[in-house]
């Protein structure tokens, strides 16, 4: 089996800011506080931008940044960040930018803003970290509904291996706004962005990545983190991110609604 | 070194032109175009609209009622011709149902159930009417849910949503998917279907022709609407394959504006760069280029730059468009399959509608269907945010 090395960790949710503050609590040395996460700046994005742009791609874009470092993420052409491929999963896309459009679609004028309509597209994230960026390389954007996030770590390591260079891979969703709310149920914000080499070396941790068989996904034991992992698609690599920042080797097992995947991590 | 060509052993479309492949190689033949003044459920709008005929009245039922939305009737639709369904089965036979992935691509799923939904909502409680089922229609990854239920399949899927560029960029994922071993053979696919958010979004924008669409003309004003499915079958290709095979994929981002392409086209012709560079073939082989081309003044002239850039004015190209619309999220695979279909018939489209090229635009876009053997074409696919794919085929000339 192919491998590839986790370089850098972005991280964003309740109790866990980022990967240098988060990795000491997921590695059980600190208790698990839920506290809700406080605004996120866009700070990567020009002036103009930032004004408009919306929960989804701030949280995003938040974690994008820490996993590529923040000096490299500045718009350049010589950045490391403009050098990256990208992927970028999401179950859901921007529902609070869908929910304003099929309210306004309710309205005798049909008035949908310009900018909503643009922002609803699944890539927008995408769009504006190439355009903070500069960056030209290739980038996609998917979806897998619960099982987003390991279908987006097979397309990243896929990614990675066809260009032979290191990937980007970030995965984000949000609670839904009411009335959505009532049919899908996300219980609060996460993104988590993985910084991944194709050509092992160093780094936090080492995955061999495969699609497996059903058997009972990996849980956390804490009853915190695991209602996060069972409650955010995004937050279903909180058992991964666990084991790199334990540094212990474990088969975590991501399970979908019968179709597994099985990621080997190896401690640096 | 050329990448590992793989081979469309199956495909299908459905789109305005008709149900299947025939109806679109016909009306290609004959330049027949499948578009309509908008007659899209009340939608007030001046414009035409490229929709697919009777899917308000082929409901999806029994174990697939749960995803009922004209986005999955219309993948249904699409599933079941060309006995497309038939050789997904026969490969499934061979390869094992969890190695046959699905990659389909779509900008909006069944939104149009959420806009409905919203129409119906409790006008107390604000709540939503309770049939409303998010995740099997609206939700992005629900048309490639559908699909793998319908054609029984366990393996990788995945839903790609990079606005107009995603199915063409499922073939990339396929291909990579493929090389890295987590799947035998890929179904490719894309959806898009008429909803109230695209008809008016690109009404907001000023984007929607009150025409039908004019790519690359001296007075194109915009785009229309269209709807469309299409699927193929991808697995290696043989050496000395007799079938269409895809040769090469680029996908770049532009890094300049979330809905103006970038004036220079320089995302489009990196697109269009790595895909030759991947099947290793200089751009004068190039028989023919399937426009992205959707009409609007400033994305066909920085997609003319690029292909300026690339190719030079010599190689014929056109836009498809002017027959089907823009399908969005289905463009990519709609005219990969129109190319396969080229390639194989030796068909270099007109562009419909196109009477006066723009002449402040140098392609060569040609303005009447033209017969000749084609051994290599290509098709590109752009979208919001900057995304670009470019898509190459190729067929032996035995």
């Amino acid at each position: 089996m192919k491998a590839l090395t986790v370089e850098r960790i972005g991280l964003c949710g309740p109790g866990l800011l980022s990967w240098t503050a988060g990795r000491e609590t997921l590695a059980g040395g600190r208790p698990y506080a839920p506290d809700p996460l406080p605004a996120i700046a866009a700070a990567l994005l020009p002036a103009n931008e930032r004004r408009r742009v919306t929960a989804t791609i701030k949280l995003a874009l938040h974690a994008a940044q820490e996993a590529v470092g923040p000096a490299s993420a500045a718009a350049s052409d010589e950045g490391p960040a403009a050098a990256l491929p990208t992927v970028f999963v999401s179950s859901g896309g921007d529902s609070e930018v869908l929910d304003k459009i099929c309210a306004a679609l309710t309205l005798p004028d049909r008035a949908v803003s310009p900018v909503h309509f643009h922002q609803s597209v699944h890539n927008t994230p995408s769009g504006y970290w190439s355009i903070a960026t500069g960056c030209r390389r290739p980038s996609t954007s998917l979806s897998a509904y619960d099982g987003s996030f390991g279908h987006g770590l097979l397309e990243a390591a896929a990614l990675a291996w066809a260009e032979a260079t290191p990937v980007l891979l970030v995965a984000y969703d949000l609670p839904l706004p009411f009335p959505l709310s009532d049919r899908r149920r996300i219980v609060a914000p996460f993104a988590v962005a993985l910084l991944l080499n194709p050509h092992p070396a160093g780094g936090l941790a080492t995955l061999r990545l495969a699609p497996a068989a059903d058997a009972p996904a990996s849980q956390l034991t804490d009853p915190e983190l695991e209602r996060l992992r069972a409650g955010n698609p995004a937050a279903r690599a909180l058992p991964l991110l666990r084991a790199i920042a334990r540094q212990t080797a474990e088969s975590i097992l991501l399970v979908e609604r019968g179709r597994g995947i099985r990621v080997e991590v190896e401690p640096a | 070194m050329a990448i590992k060509p793989l081979a469309l052993t199956a495909r299908t479309v459905t789109n305005a032109l008709g149900r299947g492949l025939a109806a679109s190689l016909s009306a290609l033949r004959r330049g027949e175009s499948g578009l309509r003044p908008c007659d899209f459920e009340d939608a007030a709008l001046e414009t035409w609209i490229g929709r697919v005929a009777g899917l308000e009245d082929e409901p999806l039922r029994g174990e697939f009622a749960a995803f009922d939305c004209r986005n999955n009737r219309l993948a249904r639709l699409g599933l079941e011709q060309d006995g497309f369904a038939a050789a997904v089965a026969a490969a499934r036979a061979r390869y094992g149902p969890e190695r046959v992935g699905v990659f389909v691509g779509t900008s909006t799923s069944g939104i149009g159930a959420t806009e409905q939904a919203y129409r119906q909502r409790d006008p107390a409680s604000g709540a939503l009417p309770e049939n409303f089922d998010y995740q099997h229609t609206h939700n992005v990854f629900s048309v490639a849910d559908f699909t793998r239920s319908w054609l029984d399949l366990n393996g990788v899927a995945l839903a790609i949503s990079t606005a107009c560029s995603s199915s063409a960029k499922a073939f990339a994922s396929a291909w990579r998917q493929m090389s890295a071993g987590f799947c035998d053979a890929a179904v490719v696919g894309g959806v898009d279907s008429l909803c109230l958010t695209t008809l008016y979004g690109f009404h907001a924008l000023g984007l929607a022709s009150p025409r039908p669409c004019r790519p690359w003309d001296r007075e194109r004003d915009g785009l229309n609407v269209g709807e469309a499915a299409g699927f193929a079958l991808l697995e290696w290709a043989e050496p000395e394959d007799r079938r269409v095979v895809l040769r090469g994929y680029g996908e770049s981002s532009d890094a300049h504006h979330m809905t103006a392409a970038h004036p220079e086209g320089a995302g489009a012709a990196l697109a269009m760069e790595q895909a030759l560079a991947r099947a290793d073939i200089a751009p004068e082989r190039i028989d023919y280029i399937n426009l992205h081309g959707t009409a609007t003044p400033s994305n066909d002239a920085a997609e003319d730059r690029a292909v300026l850039r690339v190719f030079g004015a010599d190689t014929p190209c056109s836009s498809t468009k002017g027959w089907t619309g823009h399908t969005l999220g289905a463009a990519g695979i709609t005219e990969a399959i129109f190319v396969s279909l080229c390639l194989e018939q030796g068909l270099v489209p007109a562009s419909l509608n196109t009477r006066q090229r723009d002449p402040e635009l140098g392609a060569g876009v040609v303005l009447e269907n033209r017969e000749r053997p084609l051994l290599w074409a290509m098709s590109n696919s752009f979208g919001f945010g900057g995304t670009n794919c470019s898509l190459l085929f190729g067929r032996n000339d035995g």
